[in-house]
């Protein structure tokens, strides 16, 4: 089993987002797509989960996937705990317990029944963080899981992910090359756009 | 030192007020006036209102009216949500009743009612106006709701595999409920305009339209505005009923951010 993209083309309309792009993800690994702004890397997880059609080429993912947006994408009429619970399979006081653990472990403890519209960016990006993480998938997508956290709290969930995604495929895309570095086993540098220009793949030391 | 104290919200006092405010107009017009037949008094209606309560016609002409009006308004619920369902999914129904609901829209109410005269028994009328007062309002309502659906969270639902029924429940459902119960407190206070009209048109039997009927032709003014009262407080009382029980039904959900 592999996940691959081969010659992948998308665009939007006429403007071109990904030409002709073709790559391996490391399996068991966390690999941080970076670039410029607008060069495609969100693209690139929406095809990975399949919610970009694609113009041509091929994309092989056999793998179970969640996705932590990059906006937090919450359902705003539930409550921090029930969003969790939402998208867990099982009855609802069980849902609702676990959700409650993965709200401990992203700090929020105390914050379970806050709507979102009552907690801060940062917040609404744990619940949201600890959603993708607590939906226990193959392949874990997360599009700049870090940009409204402040350093503690950031090493805080770069462990959480660590600890509890052993084993697991973690792509994700950011701005921050210290954050990169600070987090991803392998750095896939992206320089122009479309995406494919200038990619360059580098192995990185292992997470401590 | 700043402090930020939050004012007392005096919106049950300021709402009083206001109700006083106005009563208490009108009974300064009525007394200016001086003639009941042009402009009967406040006290004078209330004191009629009780008279009315105590008898049993009243509390059967408000049965019935509530009764007829409700049916339509339910009936306009249903097929509303159906037809907003059928024309957001196949365009091509969309299309076919665009004219159809404009054409409801637009129509006067009085000329349903008379048509519906000729059609139907005095009762059943009112079941039919307050159906279409309703219908075009809950379908264009709907249908709104339903476009305007959030595809972001839409593809979340996607992403984490969402079962039929929790995508129900907890996205598309609480989606379009705001556009729902805006709608139905609309329909409702023109159900019952429309209802307690085609019921003074069709001078239907033991009913609150029949009694204002009735009242405009014994010239009996008290008797018109103290029906008009009840008209306005039941319309106002299933407005609440509504609101409340939608609330309730959140509630149990957990879903009670939503309204």
């Amino acid at each position: 089993m592999k996940l691959s993209v081969n010659h992948l083309n998308v665009s939007f309309g006429e403007k071109v987002v990904i030409r002709d792009l073709s790559m391996d993800f490391s399996l068991g690994k966390v690999t941080c797509l970076t670039g410029p702004s607008g060069c495609g890397k969100t693209t690139l997880l929406r095809v990975l989960c399949g919610l970009q059609a694609v113009g041509a080429g091929m994309v092989n993912n056999p793998f179970s996937v969640s996705f932590a947006f990059q906006e937090d994408r919450l359902f705003p009429w539930l409550s921090a705990q029930d969003n969790i619970a939402a998208i867990l399979p099982g009855k609802r006081k069980s849902t609702r317990i676990e959700a409650k653990n993965w709200l401990k472990r992203v700090g929020l403890e105390g914050e379970e029944e806050k709507l979102p519209a009552s907690l801060s960016g940062g917040m609404c990006q744990r619940v949201s963080l600890a959603r993708a993480l607590a939906a226990d998938r193959e392949l874990l997508l997360l599009d700049e899981p870090f940009h409204a956290m402040d350093a503690a709290i950031k090493k805080q969930c770069m462990d959480l992910i660590r600890s509890s995604s052993k084993g697991k495929t973690i792509i994700f895309v950011t701005h921050d090359l210290e954050e990169a570095e600070q987090f991803a086993d392998e750095i896939c540098f992206f320089s122009g756009s479309p995406l494919a220009l200038g990619k360059k793949v580098i192995k990185k030391r292992t997470y401590s | 030192m700043i402090s930020i104290t939050s004012k007392t919200d005096f919106r049950f006092l300021k709402k009083s007020f206001a109700v006083l405010f106005w009563i208490l107009l009108w009974q300064v017009a009525a007394q200016l006036i001086g003639q009941e037949i042009l402009l009967v008094s406040p006290v004078s209606v209330a004191r009629r209102l009780i008279e009315l309560t105590v008898q049993s016609i009243f509390w059967q002409s408000i049965t019935t009216s509530i009764g007829c009006i409700c049916l339509g308004f339910l009936l306009g619920v249903i097929s509303g949500i159906i037809l907003a369902y059928l024309t957001t999914r196949f365009s091509m129904l969309d299309f076919l009743f665009y004219p159809l609901l404009s054409i409801i829209k637009a129509t006067p109410v009085a000329s349903f009612i008379i048509l519906a005269l000729v059609w139907l028994s005095a009762n059943q009328v009112p079941i039919l106006a307050s159906f279409l007062m309703v219908l075009p309002i809950i379908w264009s309502n709907l249908s709104e709701g339903i476009q305007k659906i959030d595809s972001d969270l839409d593809e979340v639902t996607k992403v984490f595999s969402l079962s039929k029924n929790r995508k129900l429940f907890l996205f598309y459902l609480p989606s379009v409920l705001p556009y729902f119960s805006a709608a139905c407190t609309t329909a409702l206070g023109l159900a019952w305009k429309a209802g307690v009209a085609a019921e003074v048109l069709a001078n239907a039997k033991r009913s609150i339209g029949g009694n204002i009927y009735a009242s405009k032709i014994y010239l009996e003014t008290t008797d018109l505005f103290a029906w008009t009262i009840v008209v306005v407080i039941l319309s106002v009382i299933f407005e609440k009923l509504i609101l409340w029980s939608m609330k309730k039904i959140l509630q149990k959900f957990n879903l009670q951010g939503i309204l």
